[in-house]
């Protein structure tokens, strides 16, 4: 054995090669295929950052579609109820440049609920079909009205409805919602150099 | 003599509490008029159970708790209930609340109380009942329900029950008064605690610059299992967590609670009130607050009921409203400024300062951080600041989590020593809110998500059934015309022809058909209904003209029901 070795060095490290790389080979086929990962992870994790509101103004139905088309290519500005915040964290994930928010696809809003004024609803039920997430309450010919903690505030309820009786409140801050703020720049204070008058001063 | 240990950090700012010191504790008497805010300690808002116009007396409940982290509101005075609206409160956010306005009488009835004989026969779970509903919270500063506190976790045991005296806070002397003038309630509040706790040791613990306080505990603490412990004037060791590392040398785990470790802290302030509440059955009516800044004529701390306008109380103290630039809740490092004088002492008010503008000056415009480290040596929870400061600038909230954020517990010490007048703390602030805010949009809209997907999956299976459906009838449809082209004899008109000729046939012979009524009972019937309705019409008084048609037609139907049993008479003869 030695010998015929020693006569072909050359056919020898082929098998020794070969020898390694089959059951090697073998074993990460059998990995990829016992330990198969269900569905596209990072169109999960694109998924779980996105804010939900179904509203469709990236123009994919629905935020799952979006996070896919993410995945695969997609811009990361299309969510304007996201706003910065969500393409920064998209592009910390995603590891790439976080460009501003695409007007093209509507702008930063402040939060709102959506608010059937009830006495001018006629109850066709339009709505409820367009609420993406269930939360509007009625029935035919009945009076509809809005669960306000379960509204993404996405708007598509405004347009099917034929007399125009759905509003789109703006959720002010209250005592519960408040919080501290960051402190103003210093920017404006950048212009304050060692010679600069007080205000009583120049006034003077 | 109990070894103290030190803390890191710390800062020694001029502490001003000799100007509110000079005279006893005062009362404030009763103002016209008391505006009791439905939230005055840290959990669920009370839910008012008065009504406006109600005459309530002192010590009556006004409103009850709002959930298991809450406490009920009691009257203070008697008087009438003018008013439940929003009124400003004393908040950060200048945000009007939801309050309960008394009109006071000025006659301060009580309404019956009736305290504990002897709380050493009581469980300690009826203790805590009756601390829950005298609406105590926390006095210190925070406002947390002290009874849920005192409940700890089920089946974790209390080592060591601290009491907390130190106000290492600068110009507030609320705690020192009090303890001063008042040891032997103190010591009487401790020892209900202690039976409720059953804890191996009581530290009550205070810095050394209140001699005055250390000599008066001392003396009431004489033949007691409580052990006065001082330690060098360094702020801030008031805090709760540094006060434990002081004492005991552990250090409460990041984000745990002292009960992690088998330590439970209170305020001396709310050991008074659990003694008032046990012992007299009175519930928290009334605090010591501390009344002080140049603004004001003469400093001094007041015996104030809860609900009192600030206004009404620095008025007592004799304030100068050309001098006063602010008016600051709490004291200068942990307080905040608020927005009306109108506001009312609530709670947590150990402090109202009204400072001139040259003894808390705004500050100075803040410069770039300079990396001098002096935030790192001065923060009591061993933070580096200055990382904190820059990540909460490029909001990395993950990497200000990874930096402990959420354990500042937001001295000032950083602020106080920054060259550069950075507001570090406001940043800190800022940035808890913002992450907390975060938390709560992702639960939210994880919810949104599964609703959504909910509505997918019911829409795709409605779709499912109808497609069901018409396969369903597609296949019938194809089968007939299958059957249709096999033999013209199975031709559905054939078909539908040869059954109605069958049943035909039937009745020839004379069997009767299961659904057919014969027509006589059909006359019947007819002719019962159109009495029944004459009879009604006839009652009611209807027109003239329905009643005679009516008749009409009872006398058709007689007719023809004659003529069908004659021909049935007629029919059975053949």
């Amino acid at each position: 054995m030695p010998s015929w070795i020693a006569d072909y060095p050359l056919l020898a490290a082929l098998l020794a090669l070969v020898g390694l790389g089959a059951p090697f080979g073998a074993l990460l086929g059998f990995a990829a295929v016992r330990f198969r990962t269900e569905g596209n992870p990072i169109a999960d994790e694109i998924n779980a950052i996105l804010p939900q509101t179904q509203c469709g103004q990236c123009g994919f139905p629905g935020c799952r579609p979006y996070a896919e088309a993410i995945a695969g290519g997609e811009a990361i500005n299309k969510c304007p109820p996201g706003g910065e915040s969500t393409i920064q964290a998209l592009a910390d994930l995603l590891d790439v440049e976080a460009p501003p928010l695409d007007e093209e696809h509507g702008e930063e809003k402040v939060k709102a609920v959506a608010y059937i004024r009830e006495d001018e609803c006629i109850g066709c039920t339009k709505c409820i079909q367009a609420c993406p997430v269930d939360a509007i309450l009625g029935a035919a010919k009945q009076m509809h009205t809005v669960i306000a903690s379960e509204c993404t505030g996405c708007d598509l309820c405004v347009e099917p409805c034929p007399v125009d009786c759905i509003d789109m409140i703006p959720q002010p801050e209250s005592l519960q919602t408040w919080h501290w703020h960051m402190p103003a720049q210093r920017s404006s204070n950048l212009e304050i150099i060692a010679t600069d008058a007080t205000p009583a001063e120049r006034a003077a | 003599m109990r070894r103290v240990h030190d803390f890191h950090g710390g800062i020694h700012p001029a502490e001003n509490k000799h100007q509110s010191l000079q005279q006893p504790i005062r009362s404030a008497g009763i103002p016209p008029q008391l505006i009791l805010p439905l939230s005055q300690h840290i959990g669920a808002p009370a839910r008012a159970v008065v009504a406006v116009g109600e005459r309530v007396l002192k010590g009556q409940l006004i409103a009850e708790p709002g959930g298991h982290v809450s406490v009920p509101l009691h009257a203070p005075t008697s008087g009438v209930v003018s008013a439940i609206e929003d009124r400003p409160i004393p908040h950060p956010s200048g945000f009007p609340a939801p309050c309960i306005v008394i009109d006071s009488d000025q006659e301060d009835r009580w309404a019956p109380v009736q305290g504990v004989a002897n709380y050493l026969d009581c469980e300690a779970t009826e203790l805590l009942e009756l601390i829950r509903a005298a609406g105590i919270a926390g006095m210190g500063g925070a406002g947390f329900p002290t009874a849920v506190k005192l409940a700890g976790k089920p089946g974790r045991a209390v080592k060591t029950l601290i009491i907390n005296g130190t106000e290492c806070e600068p110009y507030i002397t609320a705690d020192d008064s009090l303890m001063r003038e008042r040891a032997t309630d103190i010591v009487e509040g401790i020892a209900i605690l202690q039976h409720i706790l059953q804890p191996e040791d009581i530290l009550l613990g205070l810095e050394d610059n209140k001699p005055e306080a250390i000599a008066a505990l001392r003396a009431a603490t004489t033949g007691r299992a409580i052990e006065v412990v001082t330690f060098p004037t360094k702020y801030p060791s008031g805090g709760e967590k540094q006060l434990i590392e002081i004492l005991t040398g552990q250090q409460v785990p990041s984000g745990g609670l002292p009960g992690d470790i088998g330590i439970v802290c209170q305020n001396v302030g709310t050991a008074v009130a659990v003694r008032d509440a046990i012992c007299h059955g009175r519930p928290l009516l009334s605090r010591i607050t501390t009344v002080t800044g140049d603004a004001v004529e003469a400093p001094q701390n007041f015996e104030v009921l809860l609900g009192t306008p600030m206004q009404y109380l620095l008025e007592l103290a004799g304030l100068h409203p050309e001098r006063c630039e602010r008016l600051v809740m709490g004291g200068p490092m942990m307080g905040f400024t608020v927005t009306t004088a109108q506001a009312p002492v609530v709670k947590t008010t150990n402090c109202i300062l009204a400072p001139t503008a040259a003894e808390l000056p705004p500050p100075p415009p803040a410069q770039p951080c300079i990396r001098c480290g002096l935030c790192a040596e001065a923060c009591p929870a061993s933070l580096l600041p200055q990382q904190l400061f820059w990540f909460a600038q490029g909001k990395e909230f993950e990497k200000l989590e990874q930096h402990n954020l959420f354990d500042c517990i937001e001295c000032g010490a950083c602020s106080w020593v920054c060259p550069s007048h950075i507001p570090l703390v406001q940043y800190y602030r800022a940035s808890k809110a913002d992450i907390l805010e975060q938390r709560r949009e992702h639960t939210k809209s994880e919810q949104a998500r599964q609703r959504f997907e909910a509505r997918q999956a019911r829409l795709a299976q409605e779709e499912e059934e109808r497609e069901a459906k018409r396969a369903a009838r597609k296949a019938a449809a194809e089968k007939r015309a299958e059957l249709a082209a096999q033999g013209g004899a199975e031709d559905p008109i054939q078909a539908a022809i040869e059954r109605a000729k069958a049943k035909k046939a039937a009745q020839q012979d004379g069997q009767p058909v299961a659904a057919s009524v014969s027509p006589e009972a059909a006359l019947r019937q007819k002719l019962a209904k159109a009495e029944q309705r004459l009879a009604q019409s006839l009652a009611s008084g209807e027109d003239a003209k329905i009643v005679s048609a009516l008749q009409a037609s009872v006398e058709r139907l007689k007719g023809k029901l004659a003529e069908a049993e004659s021909a049935e008479t007629a029919s059975g003869a053949t």
